[in-house]
């Protein structure tokens, strides 16, 4: 009796142990993980190796100068920088890129696009009645860009660590697929949509097997914008072909699932 | 027990593995216009021949519209036809993908047209390319003179069924068509299909017009006309052409609107310098008043479920746009800009409002969000202004004015079309000069 209950005492505590360690939900915060951050800088700055790095030399020399600061601060722009890689060899969508940075910072303000045109909207920012707004504006916008920064690091942390996916993989990916990804703009931007394709991958990256996760809804009724979003998606999909994937790794990314969610460009 | 153990392990890391499939997010795309080929229809070749229609170039003519009106749209590309790559008549059976592919078309449309029995039958198919199938199919069976307006069809299947939103191209636009020198200029109110075809005119330009409106059923249209010298609230039947001074008002009527069940027609009333907003039942003609404000209350338009009404007002000194709920009252204020606001319009999806905003001798037509949240002003010009917008809710119509000499030359006025990103701008080919458009909800609906 003694003997059975001491083995069951021994394999439930080893049970307990190996789950800790080993399921990535039980993790601990993030902010344990610095090596973590300062690997992510390094894929960063082998990404400033391409034609412009004049201009990044400087700014690294600059940064040299300064006292050496803790790497947490430098981790945040990784944000930005990771969009340049795939845009930087095609000039055509040089002003797209920074639009598209512009955005991610502050998803709600595209007023700048659209007043374009507009001289006076420029000047009336600086009306007098309206500082103390703008100066609400200016703290919601910086809670927000932190916010954002916070997420992906957040987010590229987990990804990196559970998938094997590097930021700057994962990136190539991404961006090589919203090239592909023309977005219907007649969906609605209050509803939730989010397609769910689940790729089997060659090692070349041609999609072998598309599977849309959810595709029971194609065809249930009062469904006829998932059906458009979904097929758009898989559209995208085809035309990205081959897909950007890493040299190595083919077990880890054979199997690859994207999630195409419009809402934040529907919103404007 | 090892067994046990073993099993216990497997299961343990197989969820693991099953756990580390890669995810993705992709939020964002691009804005591209969709390449798309729109092949012209075949026309069976034994087809009748009709006295007032040339059937062999209309399989021509209605690709031609149909690429015209998605150009207009900014959200697709129409490939030119000298890069197509297959006939018409194989197309329409089976296209070869591949080759399609080739010129860079994401999308393809064939059709194929038959006249029997005096009866034009037009059937179409849209295939996407990427897929290598078909999406849509229909047939359309109709009298030969209505050929235009099934191509406006077919675009408005093919829009809703790319973009996931309603068309607009089976739709009309009245407007007032103004011809002769500035200062005396005939105007009269015309009327034409989106793209600028099949223009008539409704009145003869003996009085002079302002301000048409449809109803929801594009049945009827009200405006404003002169009565007695009096300017006042006309109702027009298009069909019939019988019109009708609105209501009995000791005074003048204008800024006429139909509520979106099209029962009331809610508008101004003008009296010793004061103007407020009331409504009439246009069966019973029984009048309510909306506003009883000693400012001017003017422009009211409905939302669409009817239970609010935003309008302007110079209540607070300077003419800005207000929203209440539909039976006068909770009147709040939405805009609190530098300059003046007017002629709002609430959108056909009610999230938005469209407006005109004065500011330094510049006029914009701008939208923001019902609560006034959100302003975009869109476009910027000398003289410009009346919004109306199109039935889906993605573009608006208005007219511009250019600026004339001293003796009136060089002056037009012109309608304009612009989307609500701020983008794709572009003029409405008219006969005349037009002002104050109203654009007619789907016809076909």
């Amino acid at each position: 009796m003694t003997k059975g209950l001491l083995f069951s005492i021994t394999f439930h505590a080893v049970m307990i142990l190996l789950t800790i360690l080993t399921l990535p939900f039980m993790l601990r915060d993030p902010i344990d993980l610095p090596p973590i951050l300062s690997v992510e800088l390094i894929q960063i700055s082998d990404k400033t190796n391409i034609p412009f790095a004049p201009k990044a030399r400087k700014v690294i020399e600059k940064v040299k100068k300064e006292e050496k600061r803790v790497v947490s601060e430098q981790a945040p722009p990784s944000a930005k920088a990771k969009e340049k890689p795939d845009r930087i060899p095609l000039p055509n969508e040089k002003k797209d890129k920074k639009k598209l940075v512009e955005k991610k910072q502050n998803p709600e303000e595209v007023k700048p696009e659209i007043r374009q045109s507009s001289e006076f909207e420029k000047k009336e920012i600086i009306d007098t009645n309206q500082i103390a707004a703008l100066i609400d504006k200016a703290k919601e916008e910086a809670a927000l860009e932190q916010n954002t920064a916070d997420k992906l690091t957040q987010s590229s942390v987990k990804n990196s660590f559970v998938t094997g996916l590097t930021l700057s993989q994962e990136d190539a990916l991404r961006a090589q697929i919203f090239g592909c990804w023309s977005v219907p703009l007649g969906l609605p931007y209050d509803t939730n949509l989010l397609v769910r394709i689940k790729l089997n991958l060659k090692k070349d990256g041609t999609v072998l097997k598309s599977e849309i996760l959810d595709h029971e809804r194609m065809n249930k009724p009062g469904q006829k914008f998932y059906k458009i979003l979904a097929e758009s998606a898989l559209r995208a999909v085809r035309l990205c072909q081959p897909l950007k994937v890493p040299p190595t790794g083919y077990d880890k990314w054979k199997e690859l699932q994207l999630n195409f969610n419009p809402t934040e460009m529907l919103r404007g | 027990m090892k067994i046990f153990f073993f099993i216990f392990f497997f299961i343990f890391f197989q969820f693991n593995a099953a756990n580390s499939l890669i995810k993705v997010d992709i939020t964002r795309g691009n804005l591209d216009p969709l390449p798309i080929a729109v092949s012209p229809l075949h026309v069976d070749p034994n087809s009748q021949s009709l006295k007032d229609l040339k059937i062999k170039g209309l399989g021509d003519k209605i690709s031609e519209i149909i690429e015209n009106n998605f150009k207009g749209t900014g959200l697709f590309n129409p490939l030119p036809k000298d890069a197509f790559v297959q006939n018409p008549d194989i197309a329409h059976l089976k296209p070869r993908f591949e080759d399609w592919r080739l010129i860079k078309a994401q999308a393809l449309v064939t059709g194929k047209i038959l006249v029997k029995d005096d009866k034009l039958k037009i059937e179409f198919r849209l295939w996407d390319l990427t897929a290598s199938k078909e999406i849509m199919a229909l047939a359309f069976t109709t009298t030969p003179s209505n050929w235009r307006r099934v191509a406006h069809i077919i675009s408005d299947k093919i829009y809703e069924r790319l973009t996931g939103e309603d068309g607009y191209f089976d739709t009309r636009i009245i407007y007032v068509s103004e011809t002769g020198p500035k200062n005396r200029r005939v105007k009269k109110l015309g009327i034409m299909d989106q793209d600028g075809a099949n223009t008539k005119y409704l009145t003869l330009g003996n009085e002079l017009v302002l301000t048409p409106r449809f109803n929801p059923t594009n049945q009827l249209v009200t405006y404003l006309s002169y009565f007695r010298n009096l300017p006042r609230v006309y109702l027009l039947d298009i069909e019939t052409g019988v019109q009708e001074v609105v209501g009995n008002f000791p005074g003048m009527t204008f800024a006429p609107r139909f509520s979106p069940d099209g029962k009331k027609i809610i508008m101004s009333f003008a009296k010793d310098g004061n103007s407020d907003i009331y409504t009439m039942d246009i069966e019973t003609r029984v009048v309510e008043r909306i506003t009883e404000h000693s400012s001017i209350d003017t422009s009211p338009s409905y939302s669409p479920d009817g239970k609010y009404i935003c309008f302007n007002s110079d209540r607070s000194g300077v003419q800005q746009i207000y929203v209440m709920k539909s039976d006068g009252t909770n009147v709040k204020r939405i805009t609190f800009g530098s300059g003046l606001y007017g002629t709002p319009v609430w959108s056909p999806r009610g999230d938005l409002i469209a407006f005109t905003k004065v500011r330094k001798g510049r006029f914009y037509i701008g939208v923001m969000r019902a609560d006034g949240s959100g302003e975009r002003l869109l476009t910027e010009n000398f003289y410009q202004e009346a919004p109306s917008w199109s039935p889906n809710g993605r573009v608006l119509v208005f007219y511009r004015e250019t600026k004339s000499g001293a003796n009136g030359e060089g002056f037009s006025a012109k309608l304009w079309s612009i989307d609500i990103t701020g983008y794709n701008e572009r003029k409405l080919s008219t006969e005349t000069d037009a002002s104050d458009p109203s654009w007619s909800s789907l016809l076909s609906k």
